[in-house]
């Protein structure tokens, strides 16, 4: 999960991670308030999860509480890039001397931690990466040992950071650092990391990404998640516990194991462009059982979405058995009833596949043809879906 | 000789108790697998009877070690405890870890992977099917009905991709399937499997399949190029993933530009793969070279 700037802002503060003080809002009336109690100059920021919100108009000085109030009613409701801005956040105005950049991420092909920094921050740091790679100092940080106070000054000696700070930013680096663990982060990025004029490190912008595996260990982030931001189906499939991703074709398609679902998406793609460029609908994984409850539900989902006119349900047997499978469809569609709308194509393969044909068969539901095999199924999906 | 799994392999199951341990239990052992104990804390010196076969529980994987001489373990401890059983495995010096669990922190599996450099230990997964050596052996919960020995290896990312392609290749049989895992970080790589199965003398040819995330494939792609004499066949999954979306692995994500299915398959094509638009196309070029 990505956090919103102001989320990653308050996660830095409780770590000790120096910011500038700020509030968030959600109307304007909230921003007045916000600028009220901070004084003097702020800044309102648009809270989306996307970049190259200072160029669409999402951040603006104000300099005094009805010039916030005004920037927010602005800013509020702006599209970003297919977002929406639901908050913005309210911080105190801050000039800036100096800007640089530091991120920890969590570096998969090398299958350890990263520390990346340069003193050439506050732009797009991949821009960085490309034109002046020196300037950019790329750190391994061993998972066992860390961040302590001699790697932060390898780190901060790479970058170059000027004399007159490194101080600082190796106790920021630091605590960036226990930010990155305490958190269970995959990464942790301060663009830009600021020197005020008067020589103080402030962490001005953040971006932080949690790992969702982690969700156990911190039940401190369970209302962290905006669900105003997800579609309405996602939200739906999140609350059954389905492993669900909307997409914007005309194919619904239900089976089990990610790699198996991602593929199936891809063959009906292929497929589908015999039949004038029919899409798949979503990915949704039932995982390796495959109840009637769960069918149902998955069901319930994709018929749910007003754009699929066809359903692929495609299951290898390899620990679920087919014959429940089977069976599994066959009672999610007595359990829908009449909302069960839309042809189904199924494609059984593997264990006990032939009582799971035979099920079928037998059950004769006039949405379900069978097919025998996973690229038959996409085209005959694919032709059900051109036609509706 | 398959690898990493061969027949001589004795395994213990730590998480043996549970209920998923117990059913995969049950599995391997039907399916020919040496398993010589169950590990799981506090409830060491239990008995536990698997569809007639008794299997010793251990409290710990040392003890476990001492007692039996096993050197696989297979690893269904959820989540929360996932770390402190993998390195509880590579402390006791297991040769192979095969870590099932799915939802580990990364946090957790890198310190792991970490834990485990410069020991006699290698991990597979996490989140993953396992490994199967068709005939021989079967770590994990790959199905051991789907097809026999042969001469393919096959390294996947995808438990039911491994599924799908063994079905599909099923006249012909495997040397050894490894699911390496959806995870970011993950002990076993497409490339180790490549190096073994280049090494192996029953293997003839490689299955890879791979997923969008990260760039694994890629960096098999220059193994292959630089390393491989015998021919590599390859599919990957996820050219209709949208950027920024996590595509049930928590690996499978195309972040910006970098990750995508296109990628890969670009680069194992460069590298002289030939690679399947679909499952059964790919398992239609395996045909070619080996059927």
């Amino acid at each position: 999960m990505d956090l919103f700037e102001y989320q990653a802002r308050d996660l830095f503060a409780q770590y000790g991670v120096p910011v500038l003080r700020g509030a968030v809002a959600t109307t304007p009336e909230e921003a007045r308030a916000a600028a009220e109690a901070i004084g003097g100059r702020v800044v309102i920021k648009a809270q989306v999860k996307t970049g190259g919100r200072g160029k669409a108009g999402g951040v603006k000085l104000a300099d005094d509480p009805a010039g916030a109030e005004a920037e927010a009613r602005n800013i509020l409701g702006m599209d970003i890039k297919g977002h929406t801005v639901h908050r913005v956040l309210i911080a105190q105005a801050s000039d800036i001397a100096e800007e640089y950049y530091f991120s920890y991420l969590l570096d998969r092909s090398n299958r350890t931690f990263l520390a990346m920094a340069s003193v050439e921050g506050g732009v797009e740091i991949e821009q960085v990466a490309v034109d002046n790679p020196q300037a950019l100092a790329r750190i391994p940080i061993d998972a066992r040992t860390g961040v302590d106070e001699a790697k932060a000054r390898e780190i901060v000696a790479a970058a170059r950071f000027p004399e007159a700070v490194a101080d600082q930013v190796v106790d920021v680096a630091q605590k960036l650092w226990t930010v990155f663990t305490g958190a269970d982060a995959t990464l942790v990025e301060v663009n830009p990391l600021v020197q005020d004029p008067a020589g103080t490190i402030i962490a001005l912008d953040g971006k932080v990404t949690l790992d969702g595996n982690a969700d156990f260990r911190h039940p401190e982030f369970a209302d962290l998640d905006d669900a105003s931001a997800v579609d309405p189906l996602e939200r739906e499939a999140v609350a059954k516990g389905l492993n669900y991703v909307k997409l914007d074709g005309a194919v619904g398609i239900i089976g089990n194991g990610a790699g198996l679902v991602m593929s199936t998406l891809d063959v009906v793609a292929y497929a589908g462009e015999e039949y004038g460029g029919v899409k798949p609908a979503n990915f949704l994984d039932i995982g390796g059982g495959a109840s009637a409850q769960v069918m149902a539900d998955g069901l319930g989902i994709i018929l749910g979405d007003p754009g699929v006119k066809s359903v692929f349900v495609n299951v290898f047997g390899g620990i679920t058995a087919c014959d429940e499978v089977a069976t599994g469809i066959v009672q999610a569609l007595a359990m829908l009833g009449a909302d069960a709308t839309k042809p189904l194509v199924v494609r059984l393969d593997g264990n006990n596949v032939e009582e799971g044909r035979r099920i079928l068969d037998e059950a004769a539901h006039h949405l379900v043809e069978q097919a025998d095999t996973m690229d038959g199924a996409a085209r005959r999906a694919a032709e059900l879906a051109s036609r509706a | 000789m398959a690898i990493f799994l061969t027949e001589s392999s004795s395994v213990i199951v730590q998480g043996m108790t549970g209920s998923e341990g117990r059913k995969h239990t049950s599995r391997m052992l039907a399916s020919g697998t040496r398993i010589l104990g169950g590990v799981t804390p506090g409830k060491g010196g239990q008995q536990v009877d698997v569809d007639g076969t008794v299997v010793p529980v251990f409290n710990g994987v040392a003890e476990a070690v001492a007692e039996t001489g096993a050197d696989v373990a297979v690893i269904f401890v959820p989540p929360k405890f996932a770390k402190a059983a993998v390195l509880e495995a590579i402390e006791a010096g297991m040769g192979l870890a095969v870590v099932i669990t799915e939802g580990i922190p990364v946090h957790d599996s890198t310190a792991f992977w970490a834990a485990a450099q410069g020991t006699s230990t290698r991990i597979i997964g996490p989140n993953c099917p396992g490994i199967i050596s068709p005939g021989k052996s079967n770590a994990g919960i790959i199905p051991a009905n789907i097809t026999g020995a042969g001469r393919i290896g096959l390294v996947s990312k995808s438990g039911t991709l491994t599924y799908q392609m063994m079905y599909e290749l099923r006249d012909i049989g495997f040397s050894t399937a490894v699911g390496i895992g959806g995870d970011p970080v993950v002990g076993t790589t497409h490339i180790d499997c490549l190096q073994a199965f280049q090494d192996d003398p029953e293997t003839d040819a490689v299955v890879m399949i791979g997923e969008i995330g990260g760039d694994a494939e890629e960096r098999a792609a220059e193994f292959i190029s630089a390393s491989m004499t015998k021919p590599v066949v390859g599919y990957v999954a996820g050219f209709t993933a949208p950027e920024g979306k996590t595509m049930g692995h928590a690996g499978a994500i195309v972040s910006g530009s970098s990750g995508t299915a296109q990628a890969k398959k670009e680069a194992l094509e460069a590298a002289g793969v030939r690679v399947g638009r679909t499952p059964s196309e790919a398992a239609a070029l395996m045909r070619e070279i080996a059927g």
